[in-house]
């Protein structure tokens, strides 16, 4: 075929740049990220979409009407973005990481076609009938349509997740030899499918999905409610926004926290990551850090950052209550993940958590002096935090992802023996650039799709875009377009 | 350890790991039957130049794209799932028109719905690029990768599989749109319908021959078989009947028949295939399915979810039965 021989004669150039493995990894781990922003969108707004179309439907109310449609229109475009996205990827163990497909296939196999039949088919069916039927069907179907919508996101994470908790804490399975290739093999399904990792993993990223998408709410009602403070439907999406912020973001501290118990008990060289701590034996916590040089940042050690640490209270917290308790340090292994991006990532994590609980404060204070949509401070804020929610919920998933390297399946499967023998460089690293540039796109008319959405409902809630006033402020991506 | 509800060590029915086999073609028909016409009507849609009559096409399938396409991961995760080996060799072995086919899946499905985003000439002309290249790259790669899987490296018949994709999609697209659409429209429409058709029967002769000729990737015994014969004889029935429904204007008969040519033509693959499952290697059927406890288990949890989904379609395209009429987006 010509444009693959075409590749062989530059090959030995790009082999020279990206490997195979690397490029692979690159390649799922930003199409991943693409991927979950669009997915936690879905499961995010779910309840917002049920709420909105119920009221809608049930009081006739002008607001729930307008906040149905205005929703809808950014849950399909999610939707959609995330099936675009979603489908490169459910080809890309086979592409990138045939011998992971291979070596897994029995075990996750099942739970991925199992997402494809129960929960995708549910949303892209339903969604069909949502956007599109309003005048087609009884009022009923309309409501049952978007609890199904939303049931089949929140179905859809359950199945993916059975299958990554699996990776993270295989068990339920035995290693055979099958056509001269070791395998795993399922032995028991239930273990296989509630692993220990599992329950722990879907509230935190169901929770996470919540608030990243409470903040987003949040955050586009804010803007719109500072240009037009007495739209009462916009008014109520904040307030409902808040609300389930301030039920969220605590929440997910507090699960956090035995969370992380776990992740010592069953990955402790994943926990000595986050804690960049090195030599086995008593563990502090630093609670927060600051690199001391440049190279801190990328080689974090105790010596070379400035913590803010609580001796020992890393031991106790892994143990449980033991403040000598030895925790595993990562000088006991053979190869670690690249510490600096966990020890980070996790910061920023749980950092933005923090930040999330004093916003949920603040806003549950207001709601309860009555006087939320007046503060313009809280407006901006809150404008302001609308993406940390995806920040978080991305760095969060970084932890556990690259936390677990070098194992593709913990303890069994190295992600260097999965990567495909027949990839050239070449390829891996066409491809590498095609997937960036192309899913940037896709993030960027994400977000004009987004402005445009709020633009609209601004023109049609009657604010003049260049009126003055007491919205006169520097909004640029409003008041500058066209 | 051992499950008492299912068996560990047989499956079971004897025969599942063949039942998996056709299931698995199965959800690879549904999507090049449902996806097909999508693809259909987005090549067509670079006929039109009118903004009314582009407006219709988009309407005709809007509501059902997404939920054509799942069958396309439904397919994959099948295949995974029963036959991993297959998955992976299938995928690694074409890794840039795998690609490429998932890439022009994601303008095919972004076209659209960017297109409805704004009221800007320049934006749209851009959006429909993206529509009808990903509508004509999408079945162009699948059916080049179907090619490969049947007859390995040789580039004439995965070529002509691939065209043979192509044509059939317009087929079905020009009657789907045919029976949705005005009898003005659709009588432009059905000539498109017929010469695809013409083109597909032209495209399966030389590519039978070619394999025949050739015995590219061992298939030439496999073509020249009693049930290969029966498949392109229907084919040829069906395919002119349809252009004889389509001139007398009885446009939904004509969609049925239409239909029936990429539901034969996935028929033809499961033939040729069988019973080995990856003729490049040779792999068998039963060398390359799962244990049994796991294909138990994906028959006991996945086959009623599969009736249920047929369910789902019928009530999906009962909503949006009949023509087109003006269509809201967002309710």
């Amino acid at each position: 075929m010509g444009p693959i021989t075409l590749l062989s004669a530059v090959d030995p150039v790009w082999a020279t740049l990206l490997s195979p493995e690397l490029a692979s990894r690159m390649q799922f781990g930003w199409t991943i990220s693409v991927h979950i922003i669009f997915a936690s969108l879905s499961i995010g707004l779910a309840p917002f979409i049920i709420y909105f179309t119920w009221k809608d439907v049930r009081t006739n109310e002008q607001r729930y009407a307008r906040l149905r449609s205005f929703w809808v229109k950014v849950f399909a475009a999610g939707f959609v973005m995330g099936t675009v996205i979603g489908i490169p990827m459910s080809f890309q163990f086979g592409t990138n990481f045939p011998q992971f497909a291979e070596v897994a296939g029995e075990l996750i196999g099942g739970p991925l076609a199992f997402e494809a039949k129960m929960a995708f088919f549910l949303e892209a069916v339903f969604l069909g009938v949502l956007l599109y039927g309003r005048d087609r069907v009884e009022d009923r179907t309309y409501v049952i349509s978007s609890v199904l919508v939303g049931f089949g996101a929140w179905l859809s994470g359950f199945w993916i997740l059975i299958v990554n908790a699996w990776m993270q804490t295989p068990q339920g399975y035995e290693m055979v030899t099958r056509n001269g290739m070791e395998v795993a093999k399922l032995t028991d399904p239930f273990a296989a499918f509630l692993t220990p990792r599992m329950p722990w993993m879907y509230v935190h990223m169901m929770n996470a999905s919540v608030i990243a998408v409470a903040l987003l709410v949040a955050g586009v009602s804010a803007y719109i409610v500072w240009k037009k403070p007495d739209t009462e439907a916009w008014n109520t999406a904040l307030k409902l926004a808040v609300v389930l912020l301030i039920i969220s973001a605590p929440f997910q501290a507090v699960h956090g926290d035995a969370y992380g118990r776990h992740v010592e008990d069953t990955q402790p060289q994943k926990f000595a990551a986050m804690e960049a701590h090195y030599e086995t034996g008593q563990a502090d916590l630093h609670l927060l850090a600051f690199p001391k040089s440049p190279e801190a940042l990328t080689d974090p050690r105790a010596e070379n950052l400035v913590t803010v640490s609580l001796p020992a209270v890393g031991s106790f917290l892994a143990s449980g209550g033991d403040f000598d308790a030895e925790v595993i340090g990562l000088n006991e292994y053979e190869e670690n993940p690249p510490v600096a991006l966990v020890f980070w990532s996790f910061r920023f994590m749980v950092g933005l958590g923090f930040l999330f609980i004093g916003l949920a404060l603040w806003g549950g204070y207001l709601m309860y002096r009555g006087r939320l949509s007046d503060s313009t401070r809280y407006l901006k804020a809150m404008i302001a935090a609308s993406p940390f929610g995806y920040a978080a919920l991305l760095t969060g998933w970084y932890v556990t992802e690259i936390g677990r390297q070098p194992w593709v399946i913990q303890d069994e499967l190295k992600t260097s023996e999965a990567v495909s023998s027949m990839l050239t460089g070449g390829e891996a690293t066409l491809t590498l650039v095609g997937f960036v540039v192309l899913y940037v796109g896709l993030m960027l008319t994400a977000l004009y799709i987004l402005k445009w959405l709020i633009r609209e409902e601004l023109q049609s809630l009657g604010v003049r875009e260049s009126s003055g006033g007491r919205w006169h402020g520097p909004i640029p991506w409003v008041s500058s377009d066209d | 350890m051992t499950d008492p509800l299912l068996p560990v060590d047989a499956y079971l029915v004897e025969s599942l790991p063949e039942i998996w086999f056709g299931a698995v073609l199965f959800a690879l028909g549904m999507y090049v039957v449902l996806d097909g016409f999508d693809f259909g009507i987005g090549m067509l849609y670079a006929t039109r130049t009118d903004e009314r009559e582009r407006e219709t096409f988009l309407a005709a399938f809007g509501p059902v794209w997404d939920a054509n396409e799942v069958w396309v991961v439904a397919f994959g995760t099948m295949l995974l799932a029963a036959f991993p080996r297959v998955y992976s060799r299938l995928l690694a072995d074409n890794y840039l028109l795998a690609l490429g086919f998932v890439v022009a899946l994601v303008f095919r499905g972004l076209g659209p719905e960017l297109r409805e985003q704004r009221d800007d000439e320049r934006w749209k002309r851009s959006a429909d690029y993206a529509f009808v290249g990903g509508s004509v790259f999408a079945p162009l790669l699948l059916g080049m990768l179907a090619g490969r899987w049947l007859f390995g490296g040789a580039t004439l018949p995965v070529a002509l599989t691939g065209v043979g994709l192509v044509a059939v999609s317009i087929v079905t697209g020009a009657a789907f749109l045919a029976a949705k659409t005005e009898p003005g429209l659709a009588s432009e429409l059905r000539a498109y319908g017929i010469g695809a058709t013409l083109a597909y029967f032209a495209g399966v002769v030389v590519l039978l021959g070619t394999v025949v000729l050739t015995d590219a990737g061992g298939a030439a015994n496999a073509v020249l078989s009693l049930p290969v014969a029966a498949v392109v004889a229907l084919s040829v029935a069906v395919g002119l009947s349809g252009s004889v429904l389509a001139r007398r204007g009885q446009y939904r008969a004509w969609l049925a028949s239409a239909l029936a040519l990429p539901t034969l033509l996935t028929i033809l693959v499961a033939i040729l295939l069988y019973p080995t499952i990856y003729p490049p290697t040779g792999l068998l059927v039963r060398e390359a399915v799962v244990s049994p406890l796991a294909l138990n288990l994906v028959t006991v949890l996945g086959f009623p979810v599969l009736l249920l989904v047929l369910w789902y379609f019928k009530f999906l395209y009962g909503v949006f039965s009949g023509p087109i009429e003006g269509e809201s987006y967002g309710g």
